[in-house]
């Protein structure tokens, strides 16, 4: 429906897009005892942590191979070595998820042939799946970062097997959602008996607990043996089309037959999830789900009098931006301005004329020109929102200035609801209240005489 | 070039620590080589915008691919009086194509955007680790970007991968001192003009000073670079004298405006109430000796016993209900000794500091302050560190937000003493606000609710 335009600006101002080993790093964040590495300068890991420990609001593992000039000119295969021993030595983690950079990228570093050396010089290592996956950052954004490293977990660590486990499924999540919203998927599709392994699992670790000792990994999340074990589901649901790629590497491995659904936010999206889900299983729907359904039902007829032709500008990554535009949308809201961070096949799906490719420069001036009333995107937008006084909800990531990001739900009958809700009451908060110069005529001229001439002959 | 200015900041004379080495050692630098796998901190890049991002009124355009400006602008709580601009992410968020063909006409045609865009008084432009790689020439760039549109702009080369943040804040100073400093002059100069170096106004703590030397009619000339106009850090060799705040960060800028331009230097903390009122009076001091009217030192000390005696009575409330807790430390530089001072002010004990930025004399002062009860610590590994909060070794952790979680997740009370903090905690007001903090932080009813088990264990008096 909208046409992609790329803003292609010598000057980028103030960035929508982050980058691509941020983006895999996060992913391999969803996997239990895992420890993300960023093959780069130091700096590479430090912004990425800041930035995931001020959304998150937890420890965040994540460490560098810390390239220096010397290694930068002569090659990182001594650094990634190291940093591979030093991590095992000190965490005892399960996986290592290795992300390169835009330096070891321009250098052109052999990778692959690097592990191999590493594999046969380390036998200590036996046991720990070390993932690599390309990103540099001059390519590319968040998304496509995750979608490459879930890509790579399957594509190397699942097991071909002859198994089928009759009630296990495969669930590969997007990085637009939040472990919130895994939670909801995960509680929605075990309402049908199924059992999901859910790829990565943010909720799982990062949905903010509390353990009782000290953990130098992720805590929490997708096991590798549950990875390992994905080649005997039955089907995969891919949720977002960045997990498309994941789900056909897994059907040509291992011959798992799969879905994409581009998004779990509104009604129909959320039925669609649903029927699905009742023809995996071969049960209907429980009664838990069905009074879910009716209570988002009567969300949408309470909260429909506020989103009708409400003009709404949004920034995202594609996902989300195609989800939340639509779920906008069927509330009878209109998508004025959208901006996203990279190109998707998604985005000519989003119902409005155009999609930029762009920033959140891009999105101020369309928002300013469209009369935008409400902006929604992450909290890099708190400044434009702050310049055009207009109401803000902040969603993707980073959410950096409020609390509970990671408990921000927007998927399933439930999610919905919850931001029909919230969305709503924000624009109860800001709308306009009758004053006495809203209906002055403007457009008429001014005649002179009639009444106030005959007040004057008095 | 970059790696003489390398070795050249490497070398400096004016830090404590080089003057103890060998000229061997020297050279070898003082940065130890990070290791792999086991290394947290920013890069060079970090170091140097930390240092100049907060001069409000300019652009700071960092040429490279996206992952530096992208994942890193709007983190950092440097505050302004006036403009805004420095707060724009600004990027030439650099693709493939321009990693093939070279970046520099991209970075011309950025520069040129910018200065159209927002006019400020100059563009900072950053080096990143891909353009230094592909040989992006940005002083070339930066010099006809200058000539043709006329206005200054300045190259800030510190790629990531030249080494760490505290280096990159030294290449931040070095640019200064290439290309800013000296080359404008003020309206007029006074006998009471001082520069601070190395304060960035994070959360606003130069405001907690200022009424002080207002107070003192002690102007700030030359910022650098806190609540800075371009214009203030252009002036600054008219200085009578230099104060540099944040240990050694900025020595190098220190010396060269005292090679260069006379100007006398010395190094000094405000955090703390004597460490405030030392720095004012070594300030008065220096200006007396340099000219300014001599009655600078009575009205100073006048100063001091006046805020001194006020802050004494503030803090009396709260040493009733802080004596005798326990601190750990956890920042490093001179942090690691001057808010030691400043919590035993009002009885607190401080278990342990860490040293890890900080200077051999720093590690004398936090040992003379600590006695023999406080532990230096080098490094202290999350693991260790979640072990004694969790054994109850300290009432409250000060430290910067890398370690915030494990002092959390032990259920310990933590304060933010890093550069992302909120709060200001600089002179006599803000030892009030540090304790206040502090108290409201210990206080919380949260933590026995936090502590008390759950429904389903065993509570702590069954089995009596």
């Amino acid at each position: 429906m909208a046409t992609v335009v790329n803003a292609r600006k010598a000057l980028a101002i103030n960035p929508l897009k982050m980058s691509q080993p941020l983006g895999g790093a996060m992913a391999f964040m969803g996997v239990d005892r895992c420890m993300p590495l960023l093959h780069g300068s130091q700096g590479c890991t430090a912004f990425g942590m800041v930035l995931l420990v001020r959304h998150f609001r937890e420890a965040i593992p994540f460490q560098t191979t810390a390239m220096n000039e010397v290694t930068t000119i002569l090659g990182g295969l001594d650094n990634l070595e190291q940093a591979c021993l030093n991590i095992h030595k000190r965490t005892g983690c399960r996986i290592i998820g290795i992300c390169t950079t835009g330096l070891t990228e321009t250098r052109g570093e052999d990778l692959e042939g690097d592990l191999r050396l590493i594999r046969r010089r380390q036998p200590d290592l036996a046991e720990v799946e070390l993932v690599v996956v390309s990103t540099p950052d001059f390519a590319g954004a968040l998304e496509v970062g995750w979608s490459k490293a879930v890509a790579a977990m399957v594509g190397q660590i699942v097991r071909t097997t002859a198994l089928s486990r009759a009630q296990q499924i495969n669930i590969l999540a997007g990085s637009h959602l939040t472990p919130g919203d895994i939670e909801e998927i995960r509680g929605m599709v075990e309402a049908f008996g199924l059992e999901p392994i859910i790829l990565p699992d943010l909720a799982g670790s990062l949905d903010g607990h509390v353990p009782d000792h000290h953990i130098g990994t992720t805590y929490g999340g997708t096991t590798v043996e549950d990875i390992l074990a994905m080649g005997a589901s039955v089907h995969t649901i891919a949720i977002g089309a960045q997990m498309r790629t994941a789900a056909e590497i897994l059907e040509a491995k291992a011959g798992v037959p799969f879905t994409v659904l581009d998004r779990l936010t509104g009604l129909s999206a959320v039925d669609g999830f649903v029927r699905l889900l009742q023809d995996i299983s071969g049960r209907s729907a429980p009664p838990r789900l069905r009074r879910q359904r009716s209570q988002l039902e009567d969300a949408m007829l309470d909260g429909h009098f506020f989103f009708g032709k409400t003009k709404v500008a949004l920034a995202a990554e594609p996902d989300l931006l195609l989800a939340l535009s639509c779920f906008l949308t069927e509330l009878g809201a209109e998508v004025v301005a959208a901006v996203a961070s990279v190109e998707s096949p998604v985005l000519a799906k989003v119902p409005t004329d155009v999609v930029t490719i762009g920033d959140m420069d891009d999105f101020e001036q369309a928002a300013t020109a469209r009369g935008a009333a409400l902006l929604m995107t992450h909290s890099h937008g708190r400044m434009v929102a702050e310049r055009l006084g207009l109401p803000f909800f902040r969603v993707g990531f980073p959410v950096f200035d409020r609390l509970g990001a990671a408990h921000q739900r927007t998927v399933g009958y439930a999610g919905t609801r919850d931001l029909i809700f919230a969305l709503g009451n924000l624009l109860i908060e800001h709308a306009h209240e009758a004053e006495p110069g809203d209906w002055a005529l403007d457009d008429e001229p001014v005649t002179q005489g009639g009444c106030h001439a005959s007040v004057a002959a008095h | 070039m970059l790696k003489a200015q390398v070795e050249e900041v490497f070398n400096e004379p004016g830090c404590s620590t080089n003057r103890g080495k060998t000229d061997k050692q020297r050279k070898a630098g003082c940065s130890k080589p990070l290791t792999p796998g086991a290394a947290a901190g920013g890069c060079a890049f970090d170091g140097a915008k930390i240092a100049l991002q907060p001069i409000t009124d300019c652009i700071h355009l960092v040429h490279g691919p996206i992952g530096c400006e992208g994942n890193s602008w709007d983190s950092r709580h440097a505050k302004s009086s006036g403009p805004q601009v420095f707060r724009t992410g600004a990027t030439t968020d650099m693709g493939d194509l321009d990693v093939i063909y070279g970046g520099e006409k991209k970075l011309y045609r950025a520069i040129k955007a910018a200065i159209a865009r927002f006019d400020p008084p100059a563009v900072f432009v950053y080096q990143t680790c891909v353009p230094a790689m592909i040989g992006d020439d940005i002083v070339k760039v930066c010099k006809a970007a200058s000539e043709k549109l006329g206005k200054p702009v300045i190259p800030v080369n510190a790629p990531g991968f030249a080494g760490s943040k505290n280096l990159g804040n030294k290449l931040g100073g070095e640019a200064l001192l290439d290309y800013v400093i000296g080359t404008e002059e003020p309206q007029q100069t006074t006998l009471c003009d001082i520069n601070i170096l190395g304060d960035y106004n994070v959360a606003g703590e130069l405001w907690q000073i200022e009424p002080l030397l207002a107070r003192l009619g002690i102007r700030i000339l030359g910022r650098i670079t806190g609540d800075a106009r371009y214009h203030d850090v252009t002036v600054a060799h008219r200085a009578r004298i230099s104060m540099m705040v944040c240990s050694q960060a900025l020595i190098n800028v220190a010396r060269k405006l005292q090679e260069r331009y006379g100007i006398p230097f010395f190094e000094g903390s405000f955090y703390g109430v004597t460490d405030t009122s030392n720095a004012l009076r070594t300030m008065a001091r220096m200006l007396v000796e340099r000219g300014a009217p001599a009655d600078l030192i009575a009205r100073t000390d006048a100063l001091i016993a006046s805020q001194e005696a006020k802050v004494e009575v503030k803090l009396a409330a709260y040493r009733e209900r802080l004596a005798g807790r326990k601190v750990l430390l956890y920042t490093g530089g001179h942090k690691s000794w001057s808010v030691i001072s400043a919590l035993q002010d009002i009885g607190m004990t401080v278990i342990g500091t860490s040293v890890r930025k900080s200077t051999t004399e720093d590690k004398d002062r936090a040992r003379t302050l600590m006695g023999d009860d406080g532990q230096l610590y080098e490094s202290l590994p999350p693991r260790e560190m979640y072990r004694m909060l969790k054994d109850g070794e300290a009432d409250i952790m000060l430290s910067g937000g890398r370690t915030q979680f494990v002092a959390l997740k032990a259920k310990t009370p933590w304060l933010d003493m890093n550069q992302e903090r909120h709060h200001a905690y600089a002179g006599y007001a803000g030892m009030v606000a540090l304790v206040d903090e502090i108290d409201k932080a210990i206080s919380n009813p949260v933590w026995a609710q936090l502590r008390a088990p759950a429904p389903w264990e065993p509570s702590l008096g069954e089995g009596d």
